[in-house]
């Protein structure tokens, strides 16, 4: 918790250009075609972390025994996540179709990005500045 | 054993030592966790020496401990204990938050924290990681200045453990503001930016320890369950249930502010001479206005009871806090004559900054505009500030005073009992007459004099309670029901958010405890045998008390005089308290709870329940004769 209230969930956007796949030196990474999400074939990936370096949101992380890297494969085009949230009535996530026209890759953020553009909408400047130094 | 990491830490800070600890299960069955486990803990450590434990001293204890129901649980909490500086007892006081899920996947059921370290530090936990590191930069500092160290200290930590992990999501955090430090008895501890366990003062025995935070990170999963299948059944139906509650979800317990004032006739004003108002200001919509986000909740909890303020221009632009929930719309409202969401939002944010919590702080801030009002305390008394009712400026000014200790400070930071003795002398008058407490406690919101209060339904709430002026832990009759103290330790011990329980049956949480853990426990069995054995325990540490007060069992079981007098004002004015149905509920209960006519735990209750040892305690405490 950066700031008390704005805790975002920090995802895949699925960039139109893949800067991760492209990244990736071992071909670990391939675009499933029908959700445009990315998939991480664990047995190749030697878990060297370009693709975080290359992703402009840092979305890539290491899954926690460190033996290959983490992104969200949208649940096979059913996201759980999506299904939890309904499910606790906190109606914060809803699964929308891709849009052609909106660049994905823009909206990649680091979750300190993020955090800051949102605490600076909703809390103010002053207040935002005095929480995040 | 499942919905237990299966260890402990043991933190010695004198020696620096750390150690694993593992607890057998039959104690943790009996014990639970949280509350019933410290006070068991604390028992077998301190009970042989208990009285000359002084609480603010290298020789107390402090726990951290989570339950078998942390984290799985939707709505979460830990629980913090150890001698408390209010009571001179033991209180199981929690507080909401992520701590207890880091902890336990990082692979620790609790801390266990003793000894006192020669300079200022703070617990750093990242898995098997644990390091006790220097907290000198932020020693002294108050909430979000502290907040933002220990985020950038951690964060660079965590990547030189996990190098090349990528972004890491900021560790948990329990921590304490210059109230703390300063060992004020009013002090929090804190997590988030102002979710506190204020109850105890737990604040003042870290900082004894020169104690500053707590950090914790955990990147393995929480430990598996009995029955996971019907776990995940449960929290569906949990889900449900607590949607249902819709209001609680939209108001939190913000719209109290006015509703205990001019609905229940329960709600401190200008410290309990008064406890009805119809301020429409006060409102839960005028709250609602300063709300930059409406639902929030600690992780996986469906209720959402916290709201977050901001003041974002005006006099005091800048203040942030969570909600103020209703205890805070009162101790830093109503009962220092403060009916604006704007100045109580701007008090509750700088009493959060202090660490000072703001139930206990509120009290004494109140006590000491009453002996200002009466002319008992004067300007000169209060270093100069004229301690007007709703002047938020002047108790600001006060509430820093009392977290660092300065003039009149000194003495307020002692906790509003103590402050009441010591003014006393100073006088030569009776002042504790104006200091409304339990035990050394300051009570929650909550009043008794109307009756109508759906806390304290029976006055004998605070009076029979093993944790004083705790609102959330009341006495009630009988003795094993959802209202009563023992269920109360349930929650405590198998540490859940009690809030996010109000929509269920007591039979939900049983069920989900043997799902989680896999051990069978009927209701009975709790309220007859183990929430029994923890109450006596609790009782019989809160009698044995010391080192600077004992109190007196069946004596000092009583209500503050001003909750004896009528109340003045509102639809119940001249409604009072009946002695006698007082006193016959207090022997009532004191019978169920197996103790004798003055409140002492009887030798065959002790016997039954296998606590021999404490019938020895106090037969040489004279307790038993
Ligand atoms: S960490 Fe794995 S997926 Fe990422 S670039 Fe390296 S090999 Fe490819
Ligand atoms: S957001 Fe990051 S992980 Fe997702 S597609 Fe873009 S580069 Fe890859
Ligand atoms: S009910 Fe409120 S305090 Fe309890 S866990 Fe949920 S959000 Fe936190």
């Amino acid at each position: 918790m950066l700031v008390p209230g704005i805790e975002i969930p920090h995802l895949c956007f699925q960039c139109e250009d893949y800067p991760c796949v492209e990244a990736c030196p071992e071909g670990a990474l391939s675009v499933i075609h029908q959700t445009g999400a990315v998939k991480v074939d664990v047995e190749t990936c030697t878990a060297c972390g370009l693709c975080i370096t290359a992703c402009p949101g840092k979305v890539p992380h290491l899954h926690p025994d460190g033996s290959s890297i983490v992104i969200c494969d949208l649940c096979d085009g059913e996201p759980q996540c999506v299904k939890a949230c309904l499910e606790g009535r906190w109606n914060a996530l809803t699964l929308l179709p891709r849009e052609k026209s909106i660049s994905y890759k823009m909206l990649a953020a680091t979750p300190k990005e993020l955090t800051r553009k949102v605490a600076n909408h909703i809390l103010g400047e002053k207040t935002t500045k005095e929480v995040l130094g | 054993m499942r919905g237990y990491a299966g260890k402990f830490l043991e933190i010695d800070l004198s020696s620096r030592a750390i150690k694993e600890k593992k607890v057998p299960d039959s104690v943790l069955r009996d014990y639970i966790g949280g509350r019933g486990l410290a006070t068991r803990i604390l028992w077998d450590i301190l009970g042989s020496t208990w009285e000359s434990v002084d609480p603010l001293s290298s020789e107390n204890m402090l726990l951290v401990l989570t339950g078998p129901l942390t984290g799985y649980f939707p709505g979460t909490k830990i629980c913090v204990s150890g001698k408390s500086p209010q009571s001179n007892g033991v209180i199981g006081s929690t507080v909401a938050g992520e701590f207890g899920i880091d902890l336990k996947c990082a692979g620790y059921d609790g801390l266990i924290i003793r000894g006192k370290a020669e300079q200022p530090c703070y617990l750093f936990i990242c898995d098997n990681h644990v390091e006790i590191k220097e907290a000198s930069p932020i020693w002294g500092k108050k909430a979000r200045e502290t907040v933002r160290f220990l985020v950038k200290e951690s964060l660079k930590e965590i990547k030189d453990i996990r190098p090349g992990y990528g972004e890491v999501i900021e560790p948990s955090f329990l921590y304490i503001g210059p109230s703390g430090e300063n060992k004020a008895r009013i002090a929090a501890v804190t997590s988030k930016y102002a979710h506190a366990a204020g109850y105890g003062g737990y604040g003042a025995v870290m900082g004894a320890k020169n104690l500053k935070a707590l950090v914790a990170k955990g990147f393995g999963p929480l430990p598996d369950v009995y029955d996971k299948e019907r776990t995940l059944d449960l929290v569906q139906e949990f889900l449900v249930k607590n949607f249902e509650r819709e209001r609680f979800r939209r108001w939190g317990t913000g719209a109290g502010g006015y509703y205990f004032g001019a609905e229940t006739s329960s709600e401190p004003i200008r410290n309990w001479q008064e406890e009805w108002h119809q301020e429409q200001s006060y409102k839960g919509e005028e709250f609602d206005k300063y709300w930059v986000k409406k639902n929030w909740g600690d992780f996986g909890c469906p209720t959402t009871c916290l709201k977050v303020s901001v003041l974002k221009d005006g006099t005091y632009e800048g203040a942030i806090c969570d909600n103020p929930d209703y205890e805070l719309e009162s101790y830093l409202g109503t009962n220092l004559g403060i009916f604006t969401p704007e100045k109580n939002i701007y008090l509750s944010y700088v009493s959060n900054e202090l660490g000072s919590c703001g139930i206990q702080s509120g009290a004494v801030l109140g006590f000491a505009a009453e002996l200002y009002q009466k002319g008992i305390l004067t300007r000169e008394d209060l270093d100069g500030i004229a301690l007007e009712w709703g002047d938020v400026e002047a108790f600001a000014a006060l509430a820093e005073r009392i977290a660092t200790r300065q003039g009149i400070g000194d003495i307020l930071s002692e906790g509003i009992y103590r402050a009441a003795v010591k003014i006393s002398e100073m006088k030569g008058l009776d002042v504790l007459k104006y200091a409304i407490h339990e035990k050394g406690v300051a009570i929650g919101a909550h009043g008794i004099r109307s009756g109508r209060d759906y806390v304290t339904t029976n006055p004998i709430a605070y009076a029979c309670s093993v944790q004083a002026g705790d609102h959330t832990s009341g006495a009630d009759l009988p003795i094993g029901h959802r209202h009563s103290e023992l269920f109360s330790i349930m929650g405590d011990s198998a540490v859940y958010c009690f809030f996010a329980a109000m929509a269920l049956d007591n039979r939900d949480i049983f069920n989900f405890y043997e799902a989680v853990t896999g051990w069978e426990l009927t209701e009975e069995e709790w309220y007859q045998e183990k929430a029994l054995r923890i109450l006596q325990l609790q009782r019989a540490m809160l009698l044995l008390g010391g080192p600077d007060i004992t109190w007196k069992p069946n004596l000092d079981d009583e209500l503050p005089p001003r909750f004896w007098e009528p109340l003045p004002s509102g639809p119940d004015k001249g409604r009072s308290l009946d002695r006698t149905a007082f006193e016959k509920s207090k022997l009532e209960y004191f019978n169920a709870a197996g103790w004798n006519e003055n409140g002492v735990p009887k030798p065959e209750t002790l016997r039954n329940l296998g606590l021999e040892d404490v019938e020895v305690k106090l037969r040489e405490a004279s307790l038993i004769s």
